[in-house]
């Protein structure tokens, strides 16, 4: 399945809903624009809801670093919600999984931003 | 060729559809060849990253340069080819993404992805004078080897408990 991003905004921070597969193509250049239009309109405190993503390639997992590393560039945080078993054990073996902050709840993560 | 090897090659055009229909050929090949959703998870994603591999560093993403895939079913394992027609590379070169230094690049996992997943990974000279990556799995049910059994890691790369 194609990737799909929404965003809501809970308090101050912006949350992504997303599912389907980030992959290289179109699913990377999705969540590339989406993490580029919300830091340009002003969020800085971005929680990626990866609950309905179930497949991510390299290319995915770079594109979550580039989103992690400009929002840390424009003085923000992006963090990370519900992680399906794949991707969880892809940024376990790929070490990414210490650099980002990851929770299992949303209200858990909403309050760490704080 | 052995009677009992099966043989199956194609050429891709340099473009990203190639990467989706190159993991989806293999899929099928694994899943008949009686691999486990886990294993044929692992087999296809090694796939991708070959083929991407392939389309953007070998290749440079030129429609005018293919990519050859090849896929070798024996007795014992699965053993697949991606060759690009490139410049080739050694893997001696290829900068380590779990170094400090590297952890927060955006791309170069491709080959430890594929070094995780399969049982066998190597990367020679092809005969079109780029990269050829070589890499296998081994079946499930081959004495000696533990494929088949969902979540096992023979490198070392199993991931670790959520804490």
């Amino acid at each position: 399945m194609p990737l799909y991003a929404t965003h809501r905004d809970s308090g101050t921070v912006t949350v992504v809903d997303m599912g389907g597969r980030i992959t290289l193509g179109e699913g990377s250049a999705l969540l590339r624009k989406t993490i580029g239009q919300l830091l340009d309109e002003g969020h800085t405190r971005i929680l990626f809801n990866l609950a309905d993503v179930d497949y991510i390639d390299s290319s995915g997992i770079g594109e979550l670093v580039h989103a992690y590393t400009s929002a840390r560039n424009r003085g923000g945080e992006l963090k990370l919600l519900h992680l399906t078993r794949k991707v969880r054990d892809l940024l376990q073996i790929t070490k990414l999984y210490t650099v980002f902050e990851v929770y299992s709840d949303e209200p858990t993560a909403i309050r760490s931003f704080q | 060729m052995a009677q009992d090897h099966k043989h199956l090659e194609v050429v891709l055009d340099s473009q990203v559809e190639s990467v989706n229909l190159a993991e989806e050929m293999c899929l099928r090949v694994a899943e008949a060849a009686g691999f486990d959703e886990e294993m044929c998870y692992r087999i296809g994603m090694s796939v991708r990253e070959g083929v991407i591999n392939a389309f953007h560093y070998g290749n440079q993403e030129r429609p005018d340069k293919k990519i050859h895939l090849a896929l070798e079913l024996t007795p014992e394992k699965l053993v697949i080819h991606v060759m690009d027609e490139g410049k080739g590379f050694k893997l001696s070169d290829v900068p380590d993404p779990l170094a400090e230094e590297n952890i927060l690049s955006t791309s170069g996992r491709g080959i430890f992805l594929m070094r995780a997943f399969m049982d066998e990974f190597d990367v020679v000279p092809g005969s079109t004078g780029g990269a050829e990556i070589v890499m296998s799995k081994w079946l499930p049910g081959v004495p000696g080897h533990a494929n088949g059994q969902s979540g096992s890691s023979e490198n070392g790369t199993a991931p670790q408990k959520e804490a």
